[in-house]
This record gives structure tokens, C-alpha cells and sequence, in this order.
């Protein structure tokens, strides 16, 4: 048993299950957009302003916006535990991971947050 | 003449490794990479590698060949040479100790995590155990490996992390047992593999698949470990 404590679930199982579930809410979010202004192509500011305003869009961009932050935590942190660690680069690999992990962890969740005020900002 | 380029390093004497040219005549013949190496090993005695048995059951002789990881014992110089040339190097990923000799510690103590034993503390009946044909036959494309390291040196996921992930080869041994009918360790051992690493860090690019030389499936046997935790953590 390998424990973390910079993973996003804490367990590999979680992770994994978080990693697909947030890719199937992401293609159905760009299946929806794409449908969407294939099917509106006289599309206006009005109609774009009313659908994203709406509270089920709302909702399901929120979600989306999600899964995009949880897809890229996981990612992120099987790239930096892939290539910074002590073996590739020597002992000084563990201070300049944690700084790299809580950065990401940082800037995700500040995209997050702005993105929520940005949606219910519309 | 074929072109045999074979890594070299003696930590002893090389200040780094290198790669020697050596030219062989085949004489026609399709013989496989380790009468290559014996017959080289003759012209020039201080080239190492490891061999035992020279026919695929004992794993010893794993190298790198012209590109693809597999047993030199096993492998046909019509599969392995390219544009008249055979390139020779040790497993990669794990510690040269000198020539195409690896340092396969890492490897092993991996295998060791997995408690690649029968796990059972309830009285043994008078004569064996017993299973059913269909118990035993689950076993079948897991119990054949023997540890060659083919597969979890051709995994990058193993390269980053041997100390972590345990690495297609253990997990396959570690699925042999979580199959077996007469296991009853089944929870401790999923417990032991529920982490960011030692199971999951393997995404399925099926390396361990395409070089095993037994032709086994460590991908496949990596997909049943998910589902049984999936089966007991939901």
C-alpha cells in the first residue's frame, strides 16, 4: 500500500473512477455545445445569453467545469509523480513536487471558483 | 555478414557504456540471438549475459533486442533483424550491473509485495485441497509467467515508479492468486492494492502485452484486479 496524500481521492480506485466519469460528463458537454450551434446557425447574443443563463445549463456547465478540474488534478498529479521525482532528478525532486502539486491544486480551484462566478455572473 | 551491436559496460573498467560492433556469419541460418551471443561469447570471453535453460522456461536471458524486450533463447534472428542489423541492449529501466546483466532487485521485491504464496489457515484436509475444472481453469494465462521481466521493463509506469508501482508481472502473479478457488486472503490482498500506485498506475498502453514471450496478458489480468475492487469498494 503506497499512500498519497497530494492525490485527488486518496485512493486509486476513487481516482480512476473520478478520471472516467468526469470524461464521459465532458463528451456529453462538447456533444451538447457542437449539437447546439449546428442546430442554431442563425445563432444571436440574445439566444446564447438565454441558454447559458438558464439553470439546467448553468448546472450542467458547472459540472462539467467539474470534471474538467477533477480530470486535470488526476492527470496532473500522475505526470508530476511520473518525472519529478528523486529517481530522475535527485533529492531536491520532493520539495519542487509539493510546490508543483499545491500550485495545481491552487490554480485549479481558483478556475473553479472563477468560473462559477462567471456563470452566475451571465 | 550480419551486424551484431551489443551494449557494453564493466563498471569496473568503463568510465560509461558503450556500444561494441561485432560482425557474424550466420550462414544461412535462422538461429536465434542467444547462439549469437554464445558463439561472440567464444570469440571475445569477457561479454556477460545470463542464460540457463535455451528454450524459454527459465527467464534468465531477457534483454532488449533490436528495440523489443524479449528472450533471446526464444527469438529468431528473421524476428529481430532489421536492414542486416541486430542491436543487442539489457532490459531498460532497471540498474546495469555489467553488460546485458540487470540488477533485478527492484523487480523481485515488487513480486514479493503481491505475497506470491497460497494464503489459507484453515485445516488442510487429509489429502489436498481440491478444485473444480472450471476453479482451475481460471488460473490458465497466469500461472505460465516466469518472472523473465520481458513486460514490466517495457512499461514506462514501471520505469517512473519500480518502487511503488508493482509492475505487470507482479500484478499478473497478484491476479493468479485472487483467482485461485483455495486463496482466502482475497480482502487483505485487494486492501493492499487500493492506492494511487500499485495497481493504478498502469493506463492500458499494453506493452507487458506486446513482448511477453509467453504470450500472456498482464493488461487483461490488471482490468479483473479493478473490477474485483470495484466489486468490493462500491
Amino acid at each position: 500500500m503506497v499512500t498519497n496524500v497530494t492525490s485527488l481521492g486518496r485512493s486509486g480506485l476513487s481516482d480512476w473512477l473520478i478520471a472516467r466519469v468526469s470524461a464521459y460528463v465532458m463528451t456529453a458537454y462538447l456533444i451538447f455545445i457542437v449539437g447546439y450551434l449546428m442546430l442554431t446557425p442563425d445563432l444571436n447574443y440574445t439566444q446564447w445569453a438565454a441558454l447559458n443563463s438558464s439553470l439546467p445549463m448553468r448546472m450542467f456547465s458547472l459540472l462539467t467545469i467539474l470534471s474538467i478540474a477533477a480530470h486535470a488534478w488526476i492527470g496532473m498529479w500522475c505526470v508530476l509523480t511520473d518525472y519529478i521525482t528523486v529517481r530522475l532528478i535527485g533529492p531536491k525532486a520532493t520539495a519542487l513536487r509539493i510546490i508543483f502539486q499545491l500550485g495545481m491544486i491552487a490554480i485549479t480551484l481558483l478556475y473553479v471558483i472563477w468560473a462559477i462566478d462567471i456563470l452566475w455572473g451571465i | 555478414m550480419l551486424n551484431v551491436s551489443i551494449y557494453r559496460y564493466n563498471p569496473e573498467v568503463d568510465s560509461e557504456p558503450y556500444m561494441q560492433d561485432f560482425e557474424f556469419d550466420t550462414q544461412g541460418k535462422d538461429i536465434m540471438v542467444l547462439d549469437v551471443l554464445e558463439k561472440l561469447k567464444i570469440e571475445d570471453p569477457t561479454l556477460v549475459f545470463r542464460r540457463s535453460c535455451r528454450e524459454g522456461v527459465c527467464g534468465s536471458d531477457g534483454m532488449n533486442i533490436s528495440g523489443k524486450n524479449g528472450l533471446a533463447c526464444v527469438t529468431p534472428l528473421s524476428d529481430a533483424v532489421k536492414k542486416n542489423k541486430l542491436v543487442i541492449r539489457p532490459l531498460p529501466g532497471l540498474p546495469v550491473i555489467r553488460d546485458l546483466v540487470i540488477d533485478m532487485s527492484q523487480f523481485y521485491a515488487q513480486y514479493e509485495k503481491i505475497q506470491p504464496y497460497m494464503i489459507n489457515n484453515t485445516p488442510a484436509p487429509a489429502i489436498e485441497r481440491l478444485q473444480s475444472q472450471e476453479e482451475r481453469a481460471k488460473l490458465d494465462g497466469l500461472y505460465e509467467c516466469i518472472l523473465c521481466a520481458c513486460c514490466s521493463t517495457a512499461c514506462p509506469s514501471f520505469w517512473w515508479n519500480p518502487d511503488k508501482f508493482i509492475g505487470p508481472s507482479g500484478l499478473l502473479q497478484a491476479y493468479r492468486f485472487l483467482a485461485d478457488s483455495r486463496d482466502t486472503a482475497t480482502e487483505a490482498r485487494l486492501a493492499n492494492l487500493d492506492d494511487p500506485f500499485s495497481v493504478f498506475r498502469c493506463h492500458g498502453i499494453m506493452n507487458c502485452v506486446q513482448v511477453c514471450p509467453k504470450g500472456l496478458n498482464p493488461t487483461k489480468a490488471i482490468g479483473h484486479i479493478r473490477d474485483m475492487l470495484i466489486r468490493t469498494a462500491t
